[in-house]
């Protein structure tokens, strides 16, 4: 299918916490053993407010993905780029709200025929409006 | 917490323990990722793929906590990463960081995670050091 078209659309705003036990599956997924994930005095400890999301934590707060409702294929898509750009450090007890835009579309050669790049962009921000993170997703979908 | 002093070239690297296909399942749990390729044997088969295979976003997350690691959790203000080739379990992920610039309380690096066959990702963080 053609996703320019598309490019500008957004997925509605769905607004989400950052749950502590959430935290610590994702540390336990990924074999981090840092305590401050597990144990507020450990975080407390080591300078932070609440117990902090580790650098990557924010693709588990997954938006309304705004590729709903497009034919997409979803046994050809590969993830070739990912981006988290944080204005301030996420912790534990954020309330955030998430927008999902497409970006940009674009098209590439590859070794195995044309491909389709999909720029999805989520921007998270807390209840005061404020910009906390920008996370940034490039999906590729072979034609 | 002090700050802390890196100069230009500094290298830091973390070795995984082997990616387990226990590990993909709780990883696609946690994420909220749960395209089968990741943990259902046969939908990988069917794919055309020998099996399944670790997402690209658990290398990224090994680099994040290598970041965490060496700079201090909540110190990494962006990360962005290529991915190269596919991890697969059993593979073992080595994850590099190494400082590009310096510019006051905040750093540049370089990051990439390999395998014994290869680069899994790469890309480029900030951090800050204080």
């Amino acid at each position: 299918m053609d996703f320019r078209p598309h490019i500008g659309r957004v997925s509605p705003p769905l607004t989400l916490d950052v749950e502590r036990g959430h935290i610590r599956r994702f540390v336990e997924a990924i074999g981090d053993p840092d305590p401050v994930y597990r144990d507020e005095a450990a975080a407390r400890a080591a300078g932070h407010p609440a117990i902090p999301a580790p650098p990557t934590f924010a693709t588990c707060l997954r938006p309304n993905d705004v590729r709903e409702g497009l034919d997409v294929d979803w046994s050809k898509i590969l993830h070739g780029e990912m981006e988290f750009v944080y204005q301030r450090p996420l912790f534990a007890g954020d309330r955030l709200t998430l927008v999902q835009k497409l970006a940009d579309v674009y098209e590439k050669q590859g070794k195995s025929g044309a491909m389709d790049f999909l720029v999805l962009e989520t921007v998270a921000r807390d209840q005061a409006g404020a910009l906390v993170y920008t996370a940034r997703s490039v999906v590729v979908v072979k034609k | 917490m002090t700050a802390r002093v890196v100069k230009v070239g500094d290298h830091f690297q973390l070795e995984k323990a082997p990616i387990s296909k226990l590990q993909l399942v709780k990883y696609s749990g946690a994420s909220g990722d749960f395209n089968p390729i990741h943990t259902d044997d046969e939908f990988a088969k069917s794919s055309g793929y020998p099996g399944v295979f670790a997402h690209g976003m658990l290398s990224m997350a090994f680099v994040g906590e290598l970041l965490s690691k060496t700079f201090g959790a909540a110190h990494t203000t962006r990360l962005h990463v290529r991915f190269k080739s596919i991890t697969w379990p059993g593979d073992v992920v080595t994850c590099h960081a190494e400082v590009t610039s310096v510019d006051g309380d905040h750093a540049a690096l370089k990051v990439w995670a390999a395998t014994a066959k290869g680069i899994t990702v790469e890309g480029t963080a900030s951090v800050r050091l204080a």
